[in-house]
């Protein structure tokens, strides 16, 4: 198989073994959701629901006010019983939404099909996916809409569909691709058709290989679209990465995608967006990998938003051996997260439970210069001359060694034998030269 | 229900096998060809040298470490190979005393006094290799013949000063005289394409010093395949000029690095004093390191050139 990539990067173990081939499973209603009316980068939403009033599965409950923002909505039919403000697995504490549900699971009489792609307008199509709070499910969560809305001036000629799916243990992007790929295509067509591009790719990683074929099969009578299959390489599905691999474009330094006339959006994204333009459903659930060597029973679970992580976890058979640390998302740029008691949000692209002999801390040793790190970088920094830098406050020579241009991938903490946390400074250096720009 | 305690870290979660520990005893590793090969060719006194050089170099390691209250880290197995480099680097008639005081003397003033490991900017075993040479001339120059235990002189002395050449076979098998690791290239090509196939060292040093040589050496009438296998260069080019520590972390830094080294090493063995000029010309490009880093700075990228 041919194979395109990039330069740098590193070959964490796949550990995908567990679930690539297990078929997504729905999960049961949860009796609870807690739904946070932020789970997007930009503006939370204002609750346009009350405590004790009644919703039902697919109701908006609450509004997107500004541009870069997207509504959330009721995941199950129930009660409001509470709106207060609780934790949230990005980090801090968020008002959030708790519905009870009342098991009949209702939908809601807004939501009706989009009609066909045909008799679609582009604004037509950005506005069924705004209204259906569509947001990146790669982990990101910045609205979708914003994203095919570039300024004017900017031309846009390529769609890529981001099927790398390179962080290790997770196989929801997978799963999807297999058993969902005609939403997929529908999905590729409405957004070439909503930024008015005649290109389209799909971008998936060659350890994959039953999911190349599939959409290759798929795209055989599409002269527009194709499937290109990448080596498997992390971080292959890094915006930047992935378009420089398949158009050979470079993302100018500090720039966006859309630079050089390319927007990439994940497949669960995709898929969704065909949904909400088929049946009208608003993104209420998604498919997330639950898997680690700590989980029972590691499964592809289709989970409503909301749904705490311990009810997830319970599902897939609880915890077998002690768990160490959970991590939201892959193990590569993955959030740990301080207790189960939160909820699956719109970004929650898997539930990876490490066990207690796995959530290791590394004593950091001295750096011996061996470079790999330097090799690894997908951006061509030299992560450990940035490290000391950051070490020692020289934030100016860290400015000057472009800091900013880090995606922080983690590729060069977790190449170095020294075990030095190369990436978690350099996230230091950047927030200090951006809190010194503000204060200029 | 229990809370579960669980570990929080920022990403990422998993890190690579490799360690520092594994890189150095896959280096010592890579040394054992060469080394048994010395001890093969020159005896037992060979083996003394190798065994007091580590020891020297390890016990000092901890001495140091316990007197400045730091962690002791000689497990690390750093000190083992400038010590084993150290004494693949020494004639092999030399008195097992100044293999010690060379080996204390690479490990405090080539190592210790900058901070320890990752810290010296220069080879701790040719820094006691050049203190040797320096302190003790002559028997630093004291060759043996691995053929009949008889003083003899290197193929690079007999070269320069009686211009006489010697045979391939023996230049590429090591039966000739010379510092105990560095006669048998096929030792230390096989220690070589050990590491290389670990990803222990980057090729770009060893080829592109090696192959200055070949192509000055050629460009000066002189015999390449001769100057490849003769003196210290294998040894060098391999296991010495790849020193993560001193050498640039630039894929470009390294190409200057060892076409500076090759450079050095042709100018020193055909018009300097010396017949041989390996560890000077790595200690030489070691000290211009920092300034090579400093000015290979790869391209980020999507990096935008100022013209407009």
């Amino acid at each position: 198989m041919k194979t395109v990539t990039f330069k740098g990067g590193v070959h964490p173990p796949h550990v995908k073994h567990a679930t690539e081939h297990k078929k997504i499973e729905r999960a049961q209603l949860p009796p609870k959701v807690y739904i946070p009316l932020q789970q997007h980068i930009g503006a939370p939403c204002k609750p346009v629901v009350g405590v004790g009033d009644e919703v039902k599965t697919g109701q908006k409950i609450g509004e997107a006010e500004s541009f870069v923002s997207a509504p959330v909505h009721a995941s199950v039919s129930g009660k409001v019983v509470s709106i207060e403000t609780l934790p949230h697995p990005v980090g801090a504490n968020v008002l959030t939404v708790v519905i009870e549900s009342d098991g009949k699971d209702e939908l809601s009489e807004d939501i009706k099909p989009g009609g066909d792609l045909e008799s679609l307008t582009p604004e037509d199509i950005k506005k069924i996916i705004r209204e259906a709070g569509i947001v990146g499910m790669g982990g990101a969560a910045f609205p979708t809409q914003v994203k095919l809305s570039p300024p004017p001036d900017k031309k846009i000629d390529t769609i890529i569909i981001n099927g790398a799916e390179c962080e290790p243990y997770l196989t929801a992007d997978h799963r999807v691709m297999l058993e969902h790929s005609e939403d997929i295509l529908f999905g590729l067509k409405a957004i070439m058709k909503a930024v008015g591009v005649e290109k389209g790719y799909v971008g998936i990683e060659n350890n994959k290989p039953d999911a190349i074929k599939k959409m290759q099969e798929l795209v055989k009578d599409e002269n527009n679209i194709e499937v290109v299959a990448l080596h498997t390489k992390y971080p292959q599905g890094g915006e930047k990465q992935l378009i420089y691999a398949i158009t050979g474009r470079e993302v100018p330094s500090g720039g966006l995608p859309m630079e050089v006339g390319v927007i990439v959006q994940n497949v669960g994204t995709t898929a969704m967006i065909a949904k909400a333009i088929k049946t009208g459903m608003p993104l209420i659930e998604r498919v997330l990998t639950v898997t680690g060597s700590a989980i029972a029973e590691p499964k592809n679970l289709l989970v409503r938003i909301g749904t705490p992580f311990r009810e997830v976890i319970q599902q897939c058979g609880g915890f077998k051996q002690t768990p160490g640390k959970v991590i939201m998302g892959g193990p590569m740029m993955g959030l740990a997260q301080a207790s189960i008691d939160v909820p699956v949000v719109k970004g929650t692209s898997g539930i990876l439970v490490l066990s207690k002999d796995e959530a290791k801390q590394y004593q950091e040793r001295p750096c011996i210069k061996c470079a790999r790190c330097v090799d690894a970088c997908p951006v061509y920094l030299l992560p450990t001359r940035l490290s000391h830098f950051a070490q020692h406050g020289m934030w100016d020579e860290a400015e000057d060694y472009n800091a900013l241009d880090c995606i922080e991938c983690g590729s060069c903490s977790f190449v170095c034998p020294s075990k030095i946390p190369l990436v978690q400074r350099i996230r230091l250096a950047k927030s200090q030269i951006l809190d010194r720009r503000k204060k200029k | 229900m229990e809370k579960e305690k669980l570990l929080i870290t920022s990403s990422p979660h998993i890190k690579d096998d490799d360690t520092v520990e594994k890189i150095m005893y896959g280096v010592i590793i890579a040394l054992i060809p060469a080394s048994v090969m010395g001890v093969y060719y020159f005896g037992l006194h060979a083996l003394l040298l190798i065994i007091a050089s580590i020891a020297a170099a390890v016990v000092t390691e901890a001495v140091f470490q316990k007197f400045r209250n730091y962690p002791v880290t000689i497990t690390d197995g750093s000190a083992v190979i400038t010590g084993l480099l150290l004494a693949l680097n020494l004639p092999p008639g030399l008195p097992v005393w100044m293999a010690i005081v060379g080996s204390v003397f690479a490990i405090a003033l080539g190592k210790q006094v900058f901070g320890g490991l990752g810290h010296n900017p220069f080879n701790p075993a040719l820094i006691g290799r050049a203190f040797l040479v320096a302190s003790f001339p002559v028997h630093m120059t004291t060759w043996i013949s691995p053929v009949d235990g008889t003083t003899t002189a290197t193929p690079l002395g007999l070269m320069k000063l009686q211009g006489v050449s010697t045979d391939y076979m023996s230049l590429f098998l090591g039966k000739i005289g010379g510092c105990i690791g560095e006669t048998s290239a096929l030792a230390i090509l096989i220690g070589a394409a050990y590491l290389l196939y670990k990803g222990y060292i980057d090729w770009r040093i060893p080829l592109s010093y090696l192959g200055t040589v070949a192509v000055l050496t050629t460009v000066f009438g002189q015999d390449p395949i001769f100057h490849l296998f003769a003196g210290g260069l294998m040894l060098g080019a391999f296991f010495m000029a790849t020193d993560m520590v001193t050498s640039p972390i630039t894929k470009k830094g390294r190409w200057i690095f060892g076409i500076g080294a090759g450079i050095l090493v042709v100018v020193i063995r055909l018009w300097g004093g010396y017949p041989e000029g390996v560890s000077y010309s790595i200690l030489l490009m070691n000290g211009v390191t920092p300034l090579i880093n400093r000015y290979t700075r790869p391209r980020v990228f999507g990096e935008v050139k100022n013209n407009g």
